[in-house]
């Protein structure tokens, strides 16, 4: 049995890419049991995505695939088979959680929707998260990340207002849209777990992607839904520029505005009348801007953070990955851990950004495509090492 | 979700007592509120919520603590208490209320709840049990643990940052959604603490850092560096990978829409909707020349979007098989036929604002929904003390008098 605040809860996971399985993970890095089932051959399409170190493509050596399946055991599983989906109905008839991200539709189709698992196991919580949910009109809509991640407002607010005219707003990097929608499904994975306690049964989470994207707008988007005309947006501080790279500062409050101030020296233009207030900091903000940005040119981003952190003043350097691995703070705190792999090697994984006092992150690494396939199969669900040899055979594993 | 709206809240029976203010911590009890946890937000006059009065979002400020939407959408249906814990006889409030919760949150600069006598050590010992979430900058722990931080600078020393944004332009800061982001995070932590209560009785400590809680949701980015020995960068739009992979113009200025390609079937659908011959170039031929010559593809596929308007384009690539999506500014995601299908806004009355549109739970489970605006501040004082605790007239007034409840 493993250790962790979600031990004994047994998941198995139908996902792909980024956003179900990393639901999956969350889980299984604080404990759960997790079984990842993946396509015999290929496995997950994060197998084939990459990064591959000298972009030479190799299913255990995808650095996107390695990180988001910490804590899985892995078994090969054809649906396209009768005999795979009877073993898959036999995987799902006693976990407590289902996490899957297929097209809605096409597990009911193959006799493994929620209706038809949850009668066998009806303490099932089955978590579906798929681009648009299980309704409307774009359910069977084709979405990759940046088309979800644009089509939930996110790009919008901040291109709004400092970006360039003529140009698209930017994504954001990496997939931080198919994350968000990861997390909002652990979070409803395991509130239904948690219900399931008084109500005895467990239910369908329906977790559509961009809705969980515009809940982490939902500020944003709360004020352009109600005011049509909204007041153009203005910001004391922001990011500038030091000699060695860009640098965040946010002297939102009065106390860190003038922490800022005296970080600066207490220049002579920082005793001006709207320097005084919130409202005239805000309606000069450009005229701040510049004097910061002139502050700022002839600092190090480090010297600059320290400073106005010593003042109680938010300030934070843009970091690229070396230097968050460098960063004295993330070694303090073990924000980074080695994980060994039989085909990837020892690297370093980020853990979780929790310490949770008594039952701490349990994270181990990814499966290898099929690597537990005789010990949950014949341990497991007891077929014989003949039966395992002829479910090869036959492409169902 | 079958039976939505009927079955009981997943968290009801649930109590939160909650210190946290501005955006990230209240995000993360706004989302256990609406799971049906019972949300007490322990506020003061001494020492407001921010978000009452500032908008950081629309640059503008308030006078007026109950009139804020920002404050609203980020504190839907919870109760409001108002203590000056400078004062003994609040922090013996605070005890109280405590021994009756289940779960204290919490993102002050660390260390100062402690010298208050409400650290996590003096809370236990009112109530063995208790689950507490301390959310802060960098982490209560660690060189820089006193640290402070907002969403741009948390996002900016992730790492996340310096990955979005065009090549060519400083970084893209990202928006509030990294705050929301830290709050999501931290509602994941105090569930996965609930369910270990409730498998083995035992309550526990949570130390979240909200610049790790960034770099955890672009985990894949440090693998390629310690395996490929490579720092991601920027590429505005573009994929490593997949090209077309891109923004393009519809015919109306600041319209756009998304097209993304990641297999020959997505780019024969393609093909099959924009017959530009130029397209059958020997210099599209594969997914490796198409990437190469992605800026030539792109401004072939922008002559047929720039001809017609975002929806329509959408239609008749989605019909084929491409993904292609609307490119959703905030004003014109509420009038998309999906997310109004699926009622994805609810109208909260709020008694100063009036109706207000809010963005409604994300999970679709049963009994989760939004049925009360934020609290006016100080609203809910007299329940709290009275039905929660059980004080008398007496007491309540006593600690009106040693202004210790405003």
């Amino acid at each position: 049995m493993r250790t962790g605040a979600l031990a004994g809860l047994s998941v198995l996971e139908l996902g792909g890419m980024v956003a179900a399985p990393y639901c999956a993970k969350l889980l299984g890095d604080l404990g759960a049991e997790v079984l990842k089932v993946e396509a015999p051959g290929s496995g997950d399409p994060a197998r084939s995505r990459g990064p591959f170190p000298d972009d030479i493509p190799h299913p255990e050596r995808s650095a996107l695939f390695l990180y988001l399946n910490t804590s899985k055991r892995g078994v090969t599983l054809n649906l396209a088979t009768e005999t795979g989906i009877r073993i898959f109905r036999e995987l799902a008839g006693d976990v407590d959680v289902l996490i899957e991200d297929r097209v809605p539709g096409e597990l009911e189709g193959l006799g493994l929707g929620y209706p038809q698992l949850s009668e066998r196991n009806p303490r099932l919580v089955m978590t579906s998260v798929t681009p648009f949910g299980q309704t409307g009109p774009y359910r069977h809509h084709h979405s990759h990340h940046l088309n979800l991640y644009h089509a939930s407002a996110h790009s919008d607010p901040f291109h709004l207002a400092f970006g360039k005219e003529g140009r698209p707003p930017p994504k954001a990097g990496g997939y931080l849209g198919d994350y968000d929608a990861g997390l909002t499904a652990a979070i409803g994975t395991l509130a239904a777990v948690i219900g399931r306690a008084g109500s005895g049964r467990g239910q369908h989470v329906d977790i559509s992607k961009q809705e969980a994207m515009m809940c982490m707008e939902r500020v944003d988007i709360g004020r352009l839904t109600n005011d049509p005309n909204p007041q153009p947006r203005r910001v004391v501080g922001g990011l500038t520029r030091a000699v060695d790279g860009y640098l965040m500062l946010t002297p939102l409050e009065k106390h860190q505005w003038k922490g800022l101030i005296r970080a600066m020296g207490e220049p002579e233009w920082s005793k001006a009348e709207w320097c005084r207030t919130e409202r005239g900091r805000l309606e000069h903000a450009d005229e701040a801007r510049e004097h910061i940005d002139r502050w700022a040119a002839g600092r190090t981003r480090d010297e600059i953070y320290h400073r106005c952190q010593a003042e109680k003043t938010p300030a934070g350097p843009v970091r690229d990955v070396a230097e968050v691995r460098e960063w004295e703070q993330a070694r303090a705190r073990e924000f980074f851990a080695e994980i060994e792999h039989p085909e990837a090697g020892t690297q370093v994984y980020p853990t979780a950004p929790y310490r949770f006092s008594r039952t701490p992150w349990a994270g181990f690494a990814a499966p290898l495509l099929g690597e537990h396939n005789q010990e949950v199969y014949c341990e497991g669900l007891g077929y014989s090492q003949q039966d395992l040899a002829r479910l090869a055979a036959a492409g169902v594993i | 979700m079958e039976v939505a709206d009927q079955g009981r809240a997943p968290l009801s029976g649930i109590r939160v007592t909650d210190f946290t203010w501005a955006w990230a911590g209240p995000h993360g009890t706004l989302l256990l509120s609406m799971l049906g946890a019972e949300v007490i937000k322990i506020e003061s006059h001494a020492r407001l919520d921010h978000a009452r009065l500032h908008s950081l979002a629309a640059g503008t400020v308030s006078d007026d603590l109950d009139e804020s939407p920002l404050f609203n959408d980020l504190n839907l249906g919870k109760l409001s208490l108002t203590l000056d814990l400078r004062k003994e006889e609040a922090r013996d409030v605070v005890r109280r209320l405590v021994a009756r919760s289940d779960v204290v949150t919490q993102n002050m600069r660390p260390g100062v709840l402690d010298r208050l006598g409400l650290g996590y050590e003096d809370l236990r010992a009112v109530k063995p049990d208790i689950i507490m979430l301390s959310s802060s900058a960098v982490g209560a722990t660690g060189p820089e643990g006193s640290y402070a931080g907002y969403a741009p600078t948390f996002a900016c020393m992730s790492g996340a940052v310096e990955i979005s944004g065009y090549p060519d332009e400083p970084p893209s800061p990202l928006s509030g959604a990294v705050d929301l982001r830290v709050g999501t995070t931290a509602a994941f932590a105090v569930l996965a603490a609930l369910h270990h209560r409730q498998q083995s009785g035992e309550g526990q400590h949570i130390d979240l850092s909200s610049t790790e809680v960034m770099s955890s949701m672009i985990g894949e980015a440090f693998l390629e560096y310690s395996l490929c020995d490579r720092r991601p960068q920027r590429s505005g739009n573009r994929d490593s990978a997949m090209a077309p992979h891109n923004c393009y113009r519809c015919r109306a200025e600041k319209q756009w829409v998304t097209i993304a390609v990641g297999s020959d079937a997505e780019w024969s659908a393609l093909r099959s909707v924009i017959s530009d011959p130029e397209l059958g170039d020997e210099a599209f031929a594969g997914p490796v020349e198409r990437w190469r010559n992605q800026e030539r593809l792109d401004s072939i596929i922008e002559r047929w979007t720039r001809q017609r308007e975002p929806r329509e384009a959408v239609e008749i690539l989605q019909r084929a098989g491409v993904a292609a999506m609307v490119v959703h500014t905030g004003a014109s995601i509420g009038s998309d036929p999906h997310v109004r299908e699926r009622g994805v806004f609810e109208t909260v009355v709020h008694p100063k604002i009036g109706e207000r549109q809010v963005v409604r739970p994300p999970w679709g489970l049963e009994g989760v929904g939004v049925d009360r605006p934020a609290p006016m501040i100080g609203e809910h004082t007299e329940y709290v003390l009275q039905e929660i605790l059980g004080l008398s007239r007496d007491e309540i007034d006593r600690l009106e008098e040693a202004g210790a409840i405003r």
